[in-house]
């Protein structure tokens, strides 16, 4: 017997002897237990229903973005309400969704149990981040639907600040509140990471899922702090003439463009470095294989965390900035691809001689590889500086960031959740509809968003409503594209609800994954762990042989 | 079909009408290249692995390495290197980009929301479209009077946006006769999309006769002198007795000696700072005794006051 199996006996927490088991999701059913509760894996919950409805929200207006431009006239929305649409669903999207999907759900959710501790270091703090995330975001998403903003989540100045005639004031009020819930997640979990640890869990036994998301954590209590000064400005730009940014007044408007993208470049890294760290947990079970170059993988996401500050220049070659910076802000943006192609081609070489299953979590997991590799070089092509002339602001940077927000966030998220949800709900959701539905995705995001990479290098810009009659027919296929893609979200929404009721009782690792979560029952009870756990072993110690079969 | 998708089978590739727009579609080209020489290996050697050693299937597989630092710096290291082929490679078009011959001709380009005027040496102007001669280099000054726009020509490959309290520029030289699209491409407020217009590449002998046919002003030049006056530059700037400021004559270009003790020395910037903003810098010997022009001067009239004070000594027979 080895020395993991008798941790395993030792963690197993005894049958319930009522018939209401004692899992933190039966243990108390009152509303109060979830709106007052501090349990780390019941806010993880709150967080992703709170998600999912913004991201509903968020989709329907790019619903209507993409039925708007089937025809090339405008002639469906009114320019003024499509500007609308897509700024709604860019903020909806970047800080109601995006920003908190997989830290604020699986990584609450999963930190704690991963690191062998009982909840996250301040657990009342995770509580009022989601009451400040909840408050602040409804507020913005209902003044940006009955009042509406038209500055796309951009903000640029002084478009936002003398010559927008929207809600910009009350929508940026509420992002500046949001970001405060940011800034006290991302010190929660890295004071959870220092403090919490179980015995003999060090630094390099931690899940690689951990690692991404410490570096996420860096990034949200390092950058969110300028996105609120930035705002703040622009506020008091607004509301009291403060001139910091007004050309007419001896402000300067491109200052704006350097604070925003100081916090909104970093920002994406938040986005997709816990979808890598998620990539790392599925591709390792799924090929039954300890993980293929751990310490390269785990430095990787600290590099592009600490890389990531230094490149937000690269959305500014064009505005005037001079020459110079601009070569230095494309030289550090071909550097910081550097650890992304690392942890690639580590996945890749985990797979090798793995005992591999392509369950519905690795479909995405592999599904994600590709999209994440043609979202990653399409970013060096836009940061290649005289290419960047072309493909500025046009469809080519939607189609990217949707390859990388998208095809790497949303695909993660959604691969993250399917393989924890046994653990999360303790019920198995159907696999063959789980198949389908990521089947689905791969079909529906590329027939979507490839033809926007030929639209943008063939010049259509970026935010318009009204476009040549040349560009008609790559639109329809996007559009019709995105039907499919709506489907695949569909579906999931669908059968996992269903699974709450009827799916099968998944017991305490359905997947025979490695890791602390699997080694508690599903759902885990209140505390996690029966007994503080002691770990005396490697992460990803997968036997060096077959799966049992 | 054709009712209701009138252009189908799409375009794939836009028109390209200068060298430079060549060597750009050159380095996408080799990019899509690479990218398909760094991702292709990628996918077959994943989709191979996730054939051969499915969990059911019975093969060899010892010898498994979880770790191999010859390996992991070989693909960190050359797939680097390889990208920064086109870092220097797009790098120098950049820097060929932000700096024009001296010989091109200035077009003035001032973007509002939602339209662009461009304006000719001649002082003709027009409004979205723009009309220049094939073969010669062309330099376009760009200035905004309220929000940031861009100016884009995706048959050129090149675009710069339009900064409300500065003037940007971007240069190219057509080298095929035709009708290109422009656009703005920053999101400038309701109407962004209505802010397009055509780039029309002509002959030498067409662009003539269109200069001659279409609605112009005075010169740049021409125009600012009657601002200067109007404005009462004239009042201290020309020989004046009762007040002492600093002569314009011979400016553009001269070294000028600041209050502080630097120096600086007199471009575009420069005129248009002095302008707007007289405390910023003032010239050794002088006082303060100009007003700020700030809100005063629009942005079209202080691109006109910037040309004819450029044009000072320049052509001595124009001199006050």
């Amino acid at each position: 017997m080895s020395l993991s199996d008798a941790v395993l006996r030792d963690l197993r927490v005894p049958t319930p002897v009522l018939g209401v088991p004692d899992d933190y999701l039966h243990a108390e059913q009152t509303l109060s237990s979830w709106i007052f509760t501090t349990d780390h894996k019941r806010i993880g919950i709150l967080y992703l229903v709170s998600i999912t409805v913004f991201f509903v929200l968020g989709a329907i207006a790019a619903g209507l973005i993409r039925l708007s431009l089937i025809v090339p006239d405008g002639s469906i929305l009114s320019n003024d309400v499509y500007n609308r649409m897509f700024t709604l669903h860019g903020v909806i999207m970047v800080w109601f969704f995006l920003v908190p999907s997989i830290p604020n759900t699986l990584g609450n959710f999963l930190l704690p149990l991963m690191i062998g501790a009982k909840d996250v270091a301040f657990p009342k703090l995770n509580l009022l981040s989601w009451y400040i995330f909840v408050i602040a975001s409804l507020f913005t998403v209902f003044v940006m639907i009955w009042g509406g903003v038209d500055t796309g989540w951009t903000f640029y100045t002084p478009l936002s600040t003398t010559y927008s005639n929207s809600y910009v004031l009350t929508a940026v009020f509420g992002i500046i509140v949001v970001g405060f819930s940011s800034i006290l997640t991302g010190l929660n979990f890295m004071v959870t990471v220092h403090k919490l640890r179980a015995p003999g869990m060090t630094w390099f036994r931690l899940p690689l899922f951990v690692w991404s998301l410490y570096a996420t954590s860096m990034i949200l209590v390092l950058a969110t702090p300028v996105l609120t000064i930035a705002l703040i400005l622009l506020f008091a730009d607004r509301a009291f003439g403060l001139a910091i940014f007004d050309p007419s007044n001896g402000g300067d408007p491109v200052l704006f463009q350097h604070l925003f993208w100081f916090y909104s470049h970093p920002v994406v890294y938040v986005m997709v470095l816990p979808g890598m760290g998620v990539m790392s947990e599925l591709v390792t079970a799924f090929a039954y294989k300890k993980i293929f170059g751990y310490k390269f993988i785990a430095f990787s996401s600290v590099g592009i965390a600490v890389i990531g500050f230094f490149v937000w220049g690269h959305h500014m070659f064009y505005n005037g900035m001079s020459p110079y910076a601009g070569l230095t802000f494309s030289l550090m943006s071909f550097i910081v691809a550097v650890p992304s192609a690392i942890k690639v081609y580590n996945w890749a070489a985990t797979i090798h001689k793995g005992s591999i299953r392509l369950d519905t979590p690795m479909l995405y997991a592999m599904g994600w590889i590709g999209l994440f590799v043609i979202g990653g070089v399409t970013g060096l092509m836009l940061a290649s500086t005289a290419l960047d002339g072309q493909v500025h602001d046009t469809y080519f940077v939607v189609a990217h960031f949707h390859y990388i927000m998208v095809g790497a966030t949303v695909v993660a998220f959604l691969g993250g959740i399917h393989f924890w949800w046994p653990k999360i709900t303790g019920r198995k959701y159907s696999e063959p509809w789980g198949r389908v539905s990521a089947l689905l995705m791969f079909i529906g995001f590329n027939m979507t968003f490839a033809p926007q990479y030929i639209l943008g290098y063939m010049g259509m810009p970026r935010r318009y409503p009204v476009y040549p009659p040349s560009y008609q027919v790559l639109n329809v296929l996007s559009s019709a594209g995105s039907t499919i893609l709506a489907l695949a979200y569909i579906f999931p929404m669908i059968y996992l609800i269903w699974s709450l009721w009827y799916g099968e009782e998944a017991g305490n690792n359905p997947w025979g994954a490695k890791g602390l979560e699997w080694l508690t029952t599903s759902p885990p009870p209140k505390h996690n762990f029966e007994h503080m756990p002691v770990i005396d072993f490697d992460p990803y110690d997968y036997p060096n042989v077959t799966r049992e079969k | 079909m054709q009712r209701y998708l009138p252009h189908f089978p799409p375009q794939l590739w836009p028109p390209a009408a200068s060298a430079m727009a060549g060597e750009i579609d050159t380095i996408f080209v080799f990019w899509c290249v690479v990218l398909f020489l760094m991702v292709a290996p990628v996918f077959v050697f994943m989709t191979w692995c996730a054939v051969k050693y499915r969990a059911r299937r019975d093969v060899d597989r010892s010898h498994r390495e979880a770790r191999n630092t010859v390996v992991e710096l070989s693909w960190t290291i050359i797939p680097f290197l390889v990208s920064l082929v086109f870092f220097f490679w797009a790098g120098s078009l950049y820097l060929q980009q932000q700096s024009a011959p001296p010989d091109a001709m200035v077009v003035t380009a001032l973007g509002r929301q939602w339209m662009w005027k461009f304006q000719h040496p001649g002082g003709q102007w027009e409004i979205n479209d723009l009309h220049v001669p094939v073969g010669q280099p062309i330099r376009v000054d760009i200035e905004s009077q309220d929000v940031i726009h861009s100016l884009y020509i995706p048959a050129l490959r090149i675009q710069q946006e339009a900064v409300p309290g500065r003037t940007t520029m971007l240069w190219f030289k057509a080298d095929r006769v035709g009708a290109y699209r422009l656009f703005c491409a920053e999101l400038c407020g309701v109407d962004h999309a209505l802010m397009a217009g055509t780039l029309y590449v002509m002959s030498a002998s067409d662009y003539q006769n269109w200069l001659r046919q279409s609605k112009s002003n005075q010169s740049l030049v021409a125009n600012g002198k009657q601002l200067f006056d109007s404005y009462g530059c004239s009042g201290c700037h020309v020989n004046s007795n009762t007040v002492h400021a600093p002569p314009l004559a011979g400016l553009f270009g001269r070294t000028v000696p600041l209050q502080n003790g630097s120096t600086v020395v007199a471009d575009d910037a420069y005129i248009r700072d002095s302008i707007l903003q007289p405390k910023k810098q003032i010239v050794a010997g002088y006082k303060l005794v100009m007003p700020s022009f700030e809100g005063v001067v629009s942005e079209a009239d202080l691109a006109q006051l910037v040309a004819y004070i450029k044009s000072l000594g320049q052509e001595s027979e124009r001199m006050p």
